[in-house]
């Protein structure tokens, strides 16, 4: 950074959560004290990096640093987001900053959480494209305007794992709650007009975990950083449920 | 054997051996396309990716994949794409290639369409097709062309999706938060693996095959201003420098027009496409003058260009004069918020505008490297003979961003990028397998050919003191932003390449403090560094020795082409640092090839 006058520069307490289990038994949280220019409203990671030149032992994922990568999801000041769109003005109280890794999955190291149990609920909705419309190379599946538009907010998930870690029903049940992103993903195919394995889907979602341990608490719907809403496309996905079971 | 405290020194005799039939180097769209389909043909196929492999930078593309699919335009053809694409690389493009690529493209987009890929869509139920720059119609008679597939402004994230659901589908083993150190060689010149670690253990690993595919993307953070995300630090090419391997045409860097000004991130030029245009401090649509045909669609290293030249000579927006508007507002919040949502959300996010009320603000950025590892359109990577002729070498391949095959020349069109990758991706994939079908014979390497490319891990994990990589890394970044940009002349380009030589002795010498084993992102780093330094010299030096104006390489001392003496790639070898030049092909096998031509929009 250049030179700044002093009267430009706020220092910010920055409080992270470090942990290395082969180092310490415990994690803590340790206070850093970051200048950033006044008139900038830096965003979270930019501010996380300043505090990895004090200290490069600091560990975290990031990737674009801008919003579509989803390697940042961390918990900020409480709340879920992506590192590098949030900015301070939205995120801190009082000047002080604290960040630690999302809630729910076991820590690897600082932020960084182990994602395996998030990626196999994703990878148990088969989410993939099953047709039994002539494929051809030649030539694209039809798709109407109106059917393409039921994608729309189905497939921009980034997988940043916010949603999901944001649950307590993912909390409780990782292994069997699939989980508000698997979920979403198992509805974008679903709603794709071009697939055509709704039966077969539905079928493996009828159970009393996998989709039902949704209670609508919709903290997923307040984190998503992609303004996307999983708790409405489970809805969905409980109404093609119940109407196949009568 | 995790790299402790004390800092193991590792060796080929202790070090343990994973062995696949294809090794993929990199989770982006190349890559993924490669090992998806090795994966389908039943190879025991691995990606080796520092990040999970959605986080790769395929995911930022926006505005689409380039390719006659003649959905817009029934008539449209792809020898038209083929002729926009020669004459957008200045001619230093490789016809054999650009001709495979623009033929072979439809089907890889249909092939990606029935995978799953969520499309725009047309009345009639066709992929949706939008203008982009350097397009054109019947040879550049016919007028703008709309030839770019788009998922809404989002179809890099949509197809990198799509091909990771393909590979999950297909069973690719993926070694996911992995970093390819160095290529392994043995006797013979020929690749037989890398040297990569597990990032989370830090366990370090032999992974031996008969084909690795370096598909590690860009490197557009040897600059300080760039479009491109934190991880894209050159890797593969890095590798291949230090194997001895050469690099061609690095002195082409695209600048994007539309850079999100104070911070890199881009717009697209799908913005454009639909019909936004740049404006300078008096709110003139200045492109008019500069290219009186395509005006804000030309190509986009002539629109850089003359953004420049209107802030240089003080027609520049805001308090510094020093960034230009593009305006989008005039289109109406329907199309905007409905075709560019993306956008819509990175203006509001990093410039504070809603691009439906407000004109954007936007420099050129530092976004694509034209130049990269040479290949054949089969992705064998290609050396060079003393006498001057190409030399194949075995077990290795290069696809996308890392390597130049050579679609684009001098000057990169949009939406030619994410067809460069699932096209070429696909060939290496296709030539690999292939090749495992006739039989592939290669020597082990030696316990020294091992240990050889241990040595940067080594010296990394055994440093004492040294210098920070971190500060090298930033006045690398300084270095090049300042004496390689958009306008270059031999005197900064002089300081340039003395300056990068003194830092990468200073790399040589790096001191890792933290030598802990767990997640050691600033290993990572440090290693990137080398990578890094390595790219830049290859720039610092092919630019200089280029000595003419072509494309995106823009030269005050030598302002225009010189067909004569450069019609031609320029080669670089980091062992000798000596830069050679190599014929361009001009032999398609379908069509005449495309003379060279005054290029204006």
């Amino acid at each position: 950074m250049n030179a700044i006058a002093a009267s430009e520069i706020k220092t910010l307490r920055l409080s992270i959560y470090r942990y290395d289990p082969l180092k310490q038994e415990k994690p803590y949280m340790q206070d850093f004290d970051i200048d950033i220019p006044a008139e900038k409203d830096l965003m979270v990671l930019d501010v996380l990096m300043l505090a990895k030149e004090q200290d490069p032992s600091i560990s975290f994922r990031r990737s674009c640093r801008e919003g579509v990568c989803g390697s940042d999801g961390l918990n900020i000041n409480g709340k879920n987001g992506l590192g590098c769109i949030t900015p301070l003005s939205d995120a801190i109280k009082s000047n002080k900053l604290s960040i630690r890794p999302l809630p729910g999955l076991p820590v690897i190291k600082d932020l960084i959480v182990d994602m395996k149990q998030f990626v196999d609920q994703y990878k148990k909705v088969k989410p993939y494209l099953i047709t039994d419309k002539k494929v051809d190379t030649r030539e694209a599946i039809p798709q109407t305007i109106e059917e393409r538009e039921k994608l729309d907010g189905l497939y921009e998930c980034i997988m940043c794992g916010c949603c999901s870690t944001a649950c307590p029903s993912f909390w409780w049940n990782p292994d069997k709650f699939l989980g508000p992103a698997a979920l979403l993903q198992a509805y974008r195919f679903i709603a794709d007009s071009r697939d055509t394995a709704t039966e077969e889907r539905l079928e493996q979602l009828e159970d009393a975990f996998s989709v039902f341990r949704c209670h609508g608490i919709m903290n997923c719907v307040s984190v998503c950083p992609k303004g996307l809403n999983p708790t409405k496309a489970i809805g969905e996905i409980k109404k093609m449920l119940v109407k196949r079971a009568l | 054997m995790a790299m402790n405290g004390k800092g193991t020194f590792l060796d080929a005799s202790t070090l343990p051996v994973k062995e696949f039939d294809g090794i993929i180097v990199g989770g982006g769209g190349s890559g993924m396309m490669a090992s998806l389909q090795l994966a389908k043909s039943g190879m025991n196929t691995a990606v080796v990716s520092k990040v999970f492999p959605t986080r790769s930078h395929t995911v930022s593309a926006q505005g689409g994949i380039t390719c006659s699919i003649q959905s817009a335009d029934p008539d449209d053809d792809w020898r038209w794409h083929m002729f926009d694409t020669v004459k957008g690389s200045d001619f230093i493009g490789d016809q054999d290639s650009i001709e495979y690529m623009c033929k072979e493209g439809p089907e890889a987009i249909f092939e990606l369409e029935n995978m799953g890929l969520p499309f725009s869509r047309t009345e009639e139920g066709k992929i949706y097709q939008r203008a982009f720059g350097g397009q054109s119609k019947d040879y550049g008679k016919g007028g703008q062309a709309e030839r770019t597939c788009a998922a809404a402004d989002r179809t890099g994230h949509a197809l990198l999706h799509t091909l990771f659901q393909a590979n999950v589908k297909a069973g690719t083993n993926f070694l996911s938060e992995w970093f390819a150190v160095d290529l392994v060689k043995n006797q013979n010149d020929q690749v037989v693996g890398v040297i990569a670690f597990e990032i989370e253990s830090g366990e370090p690993y032999f992974l031996k095959s008969k084909a690795t595919v370096l598909a590690t993307g860009g490197a557009g953070r040897i600059y300080q201003t760039t479009s491109n995300a934190l991880i894209n630090t050159g890797d593969g090419t890095g590798m291949a420098l230090r194997a001895g391997f050469p690099v061609q045409d690095m002195e082409m860097w695209q600048f994007h027009p539309t850079g999100i000004h104070g911070h890199g991130t881009l717009v697209t030029e799908g913005c454009r496409g639909e019909g936004g245009y740049l404006v300078n401090k008096d709110g003139e649509r200045f492109m008019e003058r500069y290219a009186p045909n395509y005006k804000d669609l030309a190509s986009r290293d002539v629109v850089a260009r003359s953004m420049f030249t209107e802030i240089l000579e003080g027609r520049g927006c805001g308090p510094d004069a020093d960034h230009v508007y593009l305006k989008l507002d005039h289109l109406g919040p329907e199309i905007v918020h409905k075709r560019l949502p993306g956008v819509t959300e990175l203006s509001k996010r990093f410039a504070h505008v809603d691009p439906a009320e407000h004109p954007i603000p936007v420099v050129p950025t530092c976004h694509y490297a034209m130049g990269g590892i040479p290949t054949n359109v089969h992705g064998q990577v290609i050396s060079q003979n003393p006498d001057g002729t190409d030399k194949i070498i075995d077990g290795l391949y290069a696809a996308g961003e890392a390597a130049c095959v050579s679609v684009h020349g001098g000057n990169r069109l949009g939406g030619n990028s994410l067809l460069d990758l699932i096209v070429f991706g696909r060939s290496a994939g296709l030539h690999i397998e292939e090749s495992f079908k006739a039989g592939i014979k290669m020597d082990d390497p030696s316990s020294d050919d091992v240990d050889y490319a241990l040595r940067n891990l080594n010296r990394v994990n055994v440093s004492q003191s040294g210098e920070n990589f971190v500060e090298v890394k930033k006045d690398l970044q300084k270095t090049m932003q300042m004496n390689f940009g958009v306008f270059r002349t031999e005197e900064l380009m002089e300081n340039g390449i003395k300056e990068v030589s003194d830092l990468r002795d200073k790399s040589q010498n790096i001191h890792l403090a933290d030598k802990s084993s767990q997640f050691n992102t600033a290993r990572v780093e440090a290693l990137e560094l080398l990578n890094l330094i390595e790219v830049a010299e290859a720039t610092a030096i092919s630019a200089n020795e280029r000595k003419e104006s072509r494309g995106a390489h823009s030269r005050e001392d030598y302002p225009d082409r010189d067909d004569e003496n450069w019609l031609k790639h320029s080669i670089y070898f980091s062992d000798t640092k000596q830069v050679s030049k190599r014929d361009v092909n001009f032999r398609p096998k379908q069509v005449q090839a495309f003379q060279p031509i005054v290029r204006t929009y």
